[in-house]
C-alpha cells in the first residue's frame, strides 16, 4: 500500500473513492487495486475484507459512508458512566446487553446489510437489527467481550457514528404504543362483522331475524358495538370532554355526541326488541374516522420538531483532571473550573476560556456570522461554537445550564394557535344541526308525541360531522405526503393552515438564503502555475480557511512542496523549488501589526516577497433565489433579518429590490422582538431561518420554517423543516397549502348533500337503519376518493 | 335451523381467530417497522459465511 497524495499529477479525471464514492480531491490512497479518498475509507474496506464482508461493495455503487472521525473508544467513555449507561441501555442481564443507537448516516439498503452483519466484525456482538425508517440499530452484545464504548467506536469506525444527545437521555423512554393501530383494527373487525349480521335484517325487512333466530343477531351486534364504543372511540370522548371544559367547541364534540346517541338508541332498540339499531353505521363511522386520523398523523420518525438546545450539545466531553489524567464525563457533570479538551469539529459545550494558544471557532449556527472567528489564549468562548482546529483545552466558566446559549433558548414563546377554519365551519354546522334537532322534536311533540324522540336522535345520528372530519384529515394527510415527498416536512396538519395564512415572510441570511461561503480573490490575476502553487500550499493545512481556498483553486493536480510550516493563528509557509510561498493574515505577510475592520476574514498571499492580493470570503446565495423572491413578492411582504454585518447589503438589495426591508447585525433577541412587532401590527409572520440565532424568532413566528441542508442534523424547534435542496419550491408549497383549504371546503359541501339526504328522513322520524347503512359508507368512500384525487391533481398541476 | 346456529358460531370463531392473530402481530411489533424487513429478505446469505462462521481468532 502506498499513500500518495500527488499521484494523480498529469491526469485530468479525479478518481472516485471505491468505498464512499466521493471524488478523491484531497488525498488518494491506493490499496488492493482500489482507490480511496482517505485512510478512513480504506480502513473500513480493510475491516470488511478481513471479515469477508466485501459483498457490501457488490450491492451498490460505492455504498459506504466516509468515516469522518477517528474511531476512539475513549471518546465514548462517558457511555460507561452510571447515569448515561442506565438511560441508553434497554436490557442488561447476565452478560447480555441490548442497546439502541440512532445512526443518522444510515441511508440505503447496503447500510442495513452492513449493520446487520456487525456480528462478523466483532465476536462480542451477538445480534444487530436495523429499523431503517427510524435510522436506529438495536444491538445485542456480550458485555464480557465488548464494552458499550467499544460498540459505539466500532460503529464509528465503519462510518456510522451514533448520535447520542442530552435530551434523548433525559426524556423517560416512551412506552411503545400500539393503541392507535389496535383501535383501528378492532373497529374494522367489529364493523365488518356487524355489517354481516345486519344484512339479513335489511334484506328481509326484519322477517328472518325475528321469526327464526329470535333476537340473536341483535345481541351479537350489541356485543360487537361494546369494544368500539368503549375502546376504539374513546379518543373522541376524551377530546370532546376536554373541549367542553375549555369552552371551545372542537370537531370531536359533535362527533362524540353522535356516537353516543347512536349507541344509546341502538342499545334501547335491541334490548326493547323494537328495532335493529344502527350498530353497523356507528362502528363504520368510527372505523373510517380513525383511519382518517391515522392517515393525517403521519409523522417523520427521523425528524424532530421539538428539539431544544440540549440536543445540540454532545453528551460527553473529555476533561483533564488535576493529576494530568484525562477522563470522559457527561456534559451535565461539568463544573466551573474544569479543564475540558475539545477536538476538531466538536461543539464547545459550555461557556469557557481558552487555555491553548489559539483556535478558530465557527459561530455561524449561533450568531449567523459567516466566517469563523479567531480566538486567542484567554479569550472567552461561548458555548455552541464549533471548534475547528486540532484539539484545544478550555476552562469552564459557566456550567452548561447557565450558559449564554441556554438562556437564549429559554426565551421566546410559541404563539397561541389561532382558530382554524375547520373549527369555524364545525361551529356553524353544530349550531344549525342542534336547531334542526330541537325544531323537529318540538314539531313532533305537538303533532305525534311518539315520534319526537325518534326524530331527535335520528337528526343527531345523521348530522354527525364525520364528513368534515374525513375531508380535512384526508386532504391534510395527502398534502403532508406531497410536501414530504418534496422534502418539506411539516410538524403536523395545523401547519398547513398556518402556512396558507401567512402574509409576511422573514428570511434569515446566513445558512438560509446563502449556502456556504464563496472564495473571492482580490488582487492581480494569478497565472495558472501560481494558482496551482497556492492550492497545493493551502491543501497542506487543515485550517478551515485554507481548506476553502484549496477547494476554490485546486484543479486536482497539486504540486509537491517542501519545508511546509504552519504558524497557528497566523499563516502557513512552504517552498516550491526556490520560491517561497506565504499565506496568512496581513500581519503574518507584512510583518507589521495591522488594524482595521474586517481583517480577520481576509487571507493575504505572497510569493517570493511579492504580495499578490488577498482572498475574501463572501456568501454564496442559494440557486434560484432571484426567481423565488420574484414569485413570492407578488403575494407576500418580504423581510431580511441578518445577524451578520452589512457587507452584502448591495447584493441583497439587487436580489430583493429596494422596497424590501433589510436589517443587519441583529442579535437573536432583537430578531424575536422584530417578529413580535410585526405580529402586533396584525401580520401573519413566517420566519425562515436555520441557526440557533433564529430559534427565538422561529418560536415567536406564526409559522417557523427551519432550513437545513442535512435534515438529520440538529435544527431548532419549529413548525416545519425545509431541506435546502427544495428551498426554491417554497412558493409552490405555499400555493399547495392554500389550495388545500379550497379542496376541504369543496368536498365538505359534497358531504353536506349526504347529510341533507339523511336529514330529510330524520326530521320525518323515518330514518331506518338501512338508509343510515347506505349513506354512511357511500359518503365516507366518495369523500376519501374525491379529496385524494383533488390533492394529487393539484400537486400535479404545481409540478410537486 | 340448528345448522344456522352452528354456522354462526363457527364463523364467529374464525373471525375471532383472525382478530387474535391481529392482536398478536401488533404486540410482536410487526407494525413497528414496515420498511426494513422488505429490504432484509432480499439479502443473500453469503455461502462462505455459512460454512465457516467467523469464530474466535
Amino acid at each position: 500500500m502506498r499513500t500518495d497524495p500527488w499521484a494523480t499529477a498529469g491526469t485530468t479525471t479525479v478518481p472516485k473513492c471505491y468505498h464512499c464514492g466521493e471524488d478523491c480531491m484531497q488525498e488518494l490512497v491506493r490499496y488492493d487495486d482500489h482507490e480511496f479518498c482517505c485512510n478512513g475509507c480504506k480502513a473500513v474496506y480493510d475491516l470488511l475484507k478481513t471479515s469477508d464482508l466485501c459483498t457490501y461493495y457488490e450491492m451498490g455503487e460505492a455504498p459506504g459512508k466516509s468515516p469522518v472521525k477517528e474511531a476512539d473508544a475513549e471518546k465514548f467513555a462517558y457511555l460507561d458512566h452510571e447515569s448515561v449507561y442506565r438511560r441508553i441501555v434497554r436490557f442488561d442481564e447476565g452478560s447480555e446487553v441490548h442497546v439502541v443507537f440512532y445512526l443518522p448516516a444510515v441511508h440505503c439498503s447496503s447500510c442495513i446489510w452492513l449493520l446487520e452483519h456487525l456480528q462478523t466484525l466483532h465476536k462480542g456482538i451477538l445480534h444487530a437489527s436495523v429499523n431503517f425508517l427510524r435510522r436506529e440499530v438495536t444491538i445485542v452484545f456480550n458485555k464480557e467481550l465488548i464494552s458499550l464504548p467499544e460498540v459505539a467506536a466500532l460503529l464509528t469506525a465503519i462510518g456510522y457514528e451514533p448520535l447520542i444527545h442530552l435530551d434523548s437521555l433525559e426524556k423517560p423512554e416512551k412506552k411503545k404504543s400500539y393503541r392507535k393501530i389496535l383501535q383501528i383494527g378492532i373497529a374494522g373487525f367489529c364493523f365488518g362483522n356487524s355489517m354481516m349480521l345486519s344484512f339479513p335484517e335489511y334484506f328481509s325487512d326484519g322477517q328472518v331475524t325475528r321469526e327464526y333466530l329470535g333476537y340473536l343477531f341483535g345481541y351479537l351486534n350489541l356485543g360487537l358495538a361494546l369494544p368500539v364504543f368503549f375502546y376504539s372511540a374513546s379518543g373522541f370522548f376524551v377530546s370532546a370532554w376536554k373541549s367542553i371544559r375549555h369552552r371551545h367547541l372542537n370537531i370531536d364534540a359533535p362527533i362524540a355526541l353522535a356516537i353516543l346517541v347512536t349507541f344509546l338508541r341502538s342499545v334501547y332498540e335491541i334490548i326493547s326488541h323494537t328495532g335493529a339499531g344502527y350498530i353497523d353505521s356507528m362502528t363504520g363511522i368510527v372505523f373510517f374516522m380513525l383511519i382518517g386520523r391515522y392517515f393525517q398523523d403521519k409523522t417523520y420518525a427521523t425528524l424532530s420538531f421539538e428539539r431544544d438546545y440540549r440536543s445540540y450539545f454532545p453528551v460527553g466531553v473529555t476533561v483533564r483532571k488535576k493529576n494530568g489524567k484525562t477522563e470522559s464525563v457527561p456534559v451535565s457533570a461539568l463544573r466551573k473550573g474544569d479543564r475540558m479538551i475539545v477536538r476538531s469539529n466538536e461543539i464547545i459545550p459550555a461557556d469557557s476560556q481558552l487555555v491553548s494558544t489559539a483556535t478558530h471557532v465557527d459561530y455561524s449556527f449561533i450568531t449567523g456570522e459567516s466566517v469563523p472567528v479567531r480566538k486567542a489564549e484567554g479569550d472567552l468562548i461561548y458555548a455552541g461554537g464549533r471548534q475547528l482546529e486540532g484539539a484545544v483545552e478550555l476552562e469552564v466558566v459557566q456550567p452548561v445550564s447557565q450558559s449564554y446559549l441556554t438562556r437564549l433558548w429559554n426565551k421566546g414563546r410559541k404563539s397561541e394557535n389561532g382558530e382554524s377554519y375547520v373549527d369555524a365551519i364545525n361551529l356553524w354546522f353544530t349550531v344549525i344541526v342542534l336547531n334542526i334537532a330541537v325544531g323537529s322534536s318540538v314539531y313532533w311533540l305537538v303533532n305525534d308525541g311518539s315520534k319526537a324522540l325518534d326524530a331527535l336522535t335520528a337528526v343527531l345520528i345523521v348530522a354527525c360531522p364525520c364528513g368534515l372530519l374525513l375531508t380535512s384529515t384526508f386532504a391534510n394527510g395527502n398534502i403532508l405526503r406531497v410536501l414530504g415527498r418534496n422534502r418539506f416536512y411539516l410538524r403536523d396538519a395545523q401547519a398547513i393552515d398556518k402556512l396558507a395564512k401567512t402574509d409576511t415572510l422573514v428570511f434569515d441570511k446566513t445558512g438560509t438564503i446563502t449556502r456556504g461561503a464563496k472564495v473571492e480573490f482580490v488582487g492581480n490575476p494569478m497565472t495558472h502555475h501560481e494558482r496551482q502553487l497556492i492550492a497545493s500550499l493551502a491543501g497542506q493545512s487543515s485550517h478551515p480557511l485554507s481548506r476553502m481556498i484549496h477547494a476554490h483553486l485546486s484543479d486536482g493536480n497539486d504540486l509537491p512542496l517542501s519545508e511546509f510550516r504552519e504558524f497557528p493563528g497566523k499563516g502557513i509557509r512552504a517552498l516550491a523549488g526556490e520560491s517561497q510561498l506565504l499565506l496568512g493574515s496581513a500581519e503574518f505577510i507584512t510583518g507589521k501589526p495591522v488594524s482595521g475592520t474586517d481583517v480577520s476574514s481576509k487571507v493575504f498571499l505572497m510569493i517570493d516577497n511579492r504580495p499578490l492580493g488577498y482572498f475574501r470570503f463572501a456568501n454564496a446565495y442559494r440557486e434560484g433565489l432571484g426567481g423565488l423572491v420574484k414569485e413570492l413578492k407578488s403575494t407576500h411582504v418580504l423581510k431580511v433579518l441578518s445577524g451578520d454585518n452589512d457587507a452584502e447589503r448591495s447584493s441583497l438589495e439587487q436580489l430583493f429590490g429596494s422596497d424590501t426591508h433589510l436589517m443587519f447585525n441583529r442579535l437573536p433577541e432583537e430578531k424575536r422582538e422584530y417578529v413580535g412587532q410585526l405580529q402586533d401590527k396584525g401580520h401573519n409572520v413566517a420566519m425562515i431561518g436555520d441557526g440557533l440565532n433564529d430559534a427565538g424568532a422561529l418560536l415567536q413566528s406564526d409559522m417557523g420554517i427551519s432550513v437545513s441542508d442535512d435534515t438529520n442534523t440538529f435544527s431548532p424547534a419549529c413548525d416545519a423543516i425545509l431541506d435546502g435542496k427544495s428551498f426554491t419550491l417554497l412558493p409552490k408549497f405555499i400555493r399547495m397549502a392554500k389550495s388545500g383549504k379550497k379542496i376541504i371546503v369543496a368536498t365538505f359541501i359534497l358531504s353536506l348533500i349526504y347529510n341533507l339526504t339523511g336529514l330529510f328522513f330524520a326530521v320525518q322520524g323515518t330514518l331506518s337503519p338501512v338508509v343510515a347503512a347506505i349513506l354512511m359508507p357511500a359518503s365516507s368512500i366518495s369523500i376519501v376518493v374525491l379529496t385524494t384525487v383533488a390533492t394529487r391533481l393539484t400537486a400535479l398541476r404545481l409540478k410537486l | 335451523m340448528s345448522a344456522l346456529y352452528l354456522l354462526i358460531g363457527a364463523s364467529l370463531l374464525v373471525a375471532l381467530g383472525f382478530l387474535g392473530g391481529f392482536l398478536w402481530a401488533v404486540r410482536k411489533g410487526q407494525y413497528e417497522d414496515d420498511y426494513t424487513p422488505s429490504v432484509r429478505m432480499l439479502f443473500d446469505d453469503t455461502p462462505a459465511q455459512e460454512k465457516e462462521p467467523k469464530t474466535n481468532k
